[in-house]
């Protein structure tokens, strides 16, 4: 029985190497196979170590995706937040994290009295289909939060 | 290899809110790719960060992490109340930095 076991574990992984030696392959393999990919709670780490133990609140901040990225490479991505930008309404920083990355880290940006507006726009790799998450941090102290779901096509075959 | 580009609205009209487009050549090296050849793993080099100064205050700033691809744009808010020149900041994993400069005015 337990024979049974440590050859599924094999079985298990030499798929698992597989399966990410064919993600890889997509355009110019951005990222080398056999890498575990970031989850969850690596990125609810990552947010933590930016953030603290402040609460994240859902809302006044969306990010926004293609809801089908065919080329993982470059998918743009932007993001904005509802902020007057002014007197005690401002927008500090905005984080952007990926749940299915190597790395949940994607950028951080910080504004100022002179931005007018806490948006911007990018364009990032995406190792597979995941979220992507924004926590906007407010001048009050208060951190906000916005996620979105991009699909990715893996090898650009349209589907 | 590295030559930034951005645009800036020449004339932006007071109280408004103008988006400043940049983009640099990059190859954005993430450091988890390997040499095909000799199977080494080919050391990161990334642009890590940005900035934006008007008149020699920074107006934005942005770090970057390899998830942003290569030669990466970055697009932005500014809302400038007079007129002035900015001028943008790409320095690269290492230390070697990127320039470049824009003027407008405000009326």
């Amino acid at each position: 029985m337990s024979q049974t076991e440590v050859s599924g574990g094999v079985h298990r992984r030499s798929f698992l190497i597989a399966a990410g030696a064919g993600s890889a392959a997509f355009a110019a393999a951005q990222f080398a196979p056999g890498i575990a990919l970031a989850d969850k709670a690596l990125t609810e780490q990552a947010i933590k170590k930016v953030i603290g133990d402040r609460k994240l609140i859902e809302g006044r901040v969306s990010i926004d995706g293609p809801e089908i990225a065919e080329n993982g490479n470059t998918v743009p991505v932007g993001f904005e937040v509802e902020s007057k930008m002014s007197g005690g309404d401002m927008v500090k920083a905005v984080h952007v994290f990926a749940e299915g990355n190597p790395r949940p880290e994607v950028a951080n940006f910080w504004f100022s009295a002179d931005s007018g507006a806490a948006r911007g726009a990018f364009r990032m790799r995406m190792a597979k289909t995941q979220n992507l998450i924004a926590v906007a941090e407010m001048a009050d102290g208060k951190v906000y939060m916005g996620k979105r779901l991009v699909k990715v096509t893996i090898g650009g075959c349209g589907g | 290899m590295s030559r930034p580009r951005v645009r800036v609205p020449r004339k932006i009209k007071k109280g408004d809110t103008v988006t400043i487009k940049t983009l640099i050549a990059h190859k954005m090296e993430t450091g988890v790719r390997r040499n095909k050849k000799t199977g080494k793993l080919i050391p990161r080099k990334i642009i890590n960060s940005f900035e934006a100064k008007i008149d020699g205050k920074t107006v934005f700033k942005a770090a970057l992490h390899p998830a942003v691809s290569s030669n990466p744009y970055i697009s932005f808010a500014i809302s400038p109340k007079k007129s002035g020149k900015i001028d943008f900041v790409w320095t690269e994993d290492g230390g070697k930095t990127f320039t470049k400069s824009a003027k407008f005015t405000v009326a």
